[in-house]
């Protein structure tokens, strides 16, 4: 969903907090038209203005992907981050017009599989949601395993478990419940597909355990969407452009490439999907890669650079943009 | 007609690779003709882990299309159980069985010819399985499967081109389209436009 690619005009009808970290919000379009319908495990991208900032964060939709009325998203609040969750929480109210992007799948299902194993961690729950529904529509065969740090923060666990029985489990940190993920990876069916999204620790541990089992990649599905993280402020060139831009600390490269009229791609914003990655003229320092994407080569090369998540320090730093 | 489409790259063929041992719970070997010797090869290469793995390999072999019959060598292994089949066809239900039963940690080589390692493919994809999670390797004879594309009907072992569809007999020529649905190259008639204007058959697989 590059610059230029059509955006959804929409109005917050509802806010729910489910918990004192955790909200869900609900948009309906402003133009009358039926929303998109999207596929399990999609995400938009939700443009805020936080008092001249442009903000665009990523969040998956949690739900019904046939829904045309509505969009909905749960966003959990970081104290610690650059302040998009924080306008979320603290200044997004219904009746309230938006913009949001069309859904993009990065994490969508392999239908193909004979049974779906799914784990989720914490926050890591929303898209699951929305693809048990799909799921379900379908009538596949699935099972979900969800951590989180206590029944109070557990913003869906009742929900799931009264709709979904007991393919539904549920572990919480603070009782020491713990996910028993080797016996899980024992007893699967052959054509089992895993699906993890959660914090960085789960989905290595995840990964690493099913791989160490015998699984092979093909079957393993993962989700963690970066924040942009914070740094210093830095200078670079965009050849193409011609022009020079400076960096703000709480703003990514591609935020800042936007904000000067840059036009240039993206779809996950979260250094995951490939699609900002551009080409390095030339470096004069060191480049912070962020991403999940470059290969320990090319990022050791310093030939390519991933704006949305990726950051600079040093002296020239020139990018074919 | 031209005959460009014999020389054109061949974007569809499947990309086979050399047998490697890798950790799993099990593992299920389905070989063809030559294809016995990767698998000795693949033992080998499992050094000292190759009793454990062995414990727990269940091996389908069947003769290849060109007669090679190398299931004693496979035998000699010392496999938890080895199978010797006549055809593709005879081993099919045990393979499905395998598959029905089997766990997630699975590895599965398959290796021979191409028509079996394509339908191997085929089976475990119908499991569930992507087929980049099965191991291949390519040994012995070069003989295609095909399929008509008018009559549909698949004739194995084809070694010339042109050659003469075994189902409806038209004589068609062997395109370099490989189909995974399928496990089958296409064949499509030669003859359409000038009936009887058949050209000799040039023996292009071994
Ligand atoms: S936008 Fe997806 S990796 Fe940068």
């Amino acid at each position: 969903m590059s610059v230029g690619a059509p955006k959804i005009p929409v109005v917050v009808a509802e806010v729910v907090e489910l918990n004192p970290l955790i909200k869900r919000f609900r948009f309906v379009r402003t133009d009358g038209k039926p929303m998109p319908t999207f596929s399990g495990g999609a995400h938009i991208v939700v443009e805020m203005d936080d008092n001249g900032t442009r903000r665009m964060n990523p969040y998956s939709l949690m739900s019904d992907p046939t829904d045309t009325s509505g969009f909905e998203i749960s966003v959990r609040r970081d104290d610690a981050g650059r302040g998009g969750s924080l306008y979320m929480h603290n200044h997004v109210r219904p009746g309230m017009a938006m913009q949001v992007s069309h859904p993009v799948n990065l994490f969508g299902l392999d239908l193909r599989a004979k049974k779906h194993l799914l784990i989720a961690g914490g926050i890591g729950i929303t898209p699951f949601i929305a693809q048990m529904t799909q799921l379900e529509h379908l009538g596949h065969r699935f099972e979900l395993h969800y951590s989180v740090r206590s029944p109070e923060l557990g913003a869906y666990a009742d929900d799931l478990k009264s709709r979904y029985g007991d393919r539904v489990h549920i572990y919480y940190d603070n009782q020491k419940h713990m996910i028993p993920l080797a016996e899980l990876l024992e007893g699967q069916p052959l054509g089992t597909h895993l699906y993890v999204c959660g914090p960085k620790g789960m989905i290595a541990w995840v990964l690493g355990s099913a791989e160490a089992a015998g699984w092979h990649p093909s079957t393993l599905h993962s989700e963690e969407f970066l924040a942009p993280p914070v740094g210093h402020a830095f200078e670079v060139e965009l050849a193409a452009s011609r022009k020079t831009i400076t960096v703000g600390p709480a703003q990514s490269l591609l935020e800042a490439m936007e904000a000067a009229g840059v036009d240039a791609p993206y779809l996950c914003r979260g250094g995951a999907c490939g699609q900002c990655e551009t080409d390095v003229h030339r470096c004069d320092g060191s480049i912070e890669h962020n991403d999940h994407w470059l290969t320990p080569e090319q990022k050791a090369s310093n030939t390519k650079i991933m704006p949305c998540v990726s950051r600079f320090h040093g002296a020239t730093l020139v990018i074919d943009r | 007609m031209t005959n460009s489409v014999l020389e054109g790259t061949m974007r569809s063929r499947p990309v086979y690779g050399v047998l490697e041992p890798r950790p799993g719970k099990a593992h299920l070997i389905v070989a063809d003709g030559e294809g016995a010797g990767a698998v000795v090869d693949l033992v080998a290469r499992a050094g000292e882990t190759a009793p454990a793995m062995l414990a727990r390999t269940h091996i389908i072999y069947m003769p290849g299309p060109n007669g090679t019959d190398a299931f004693e060598s496979l035998k000699a292994l010392g496999a938890a159980q080895a199978f010797r089949t006549h055809d593709y066809s005879t081993a099919q239900p045990r393979l499905k069985k395998v598959l029905g039963d089997a766990h997630m940690g699975l590895q599965i080589y398959t290796t021979g010819t191409e028509g079996l390692m394509g339908q191997v493919l085929r089976d475990v994809m119908e499991a569930g399985l992507p087929a980049q999670a099965v191991q291949t390797e390519h040994r012995g004879s070069t003989v295609r499967r095909v399929q008509c594309v008018h009559c549909k009907g698949i004739t194995e072992n084809v070694r010339t081109d042109p050659f003469q569809c075994s189902h409806c007999g038209l004589h068609l020529f062997v395109r370099d389209h490989y189909s995974r649905r399928l496990a089958a190259y296409q064949g499509v008639n030669i003859d359409a436009e000038d009936p009887g204007e058949v050209p000799p058959a040039v023996e292009r697989f071994k």
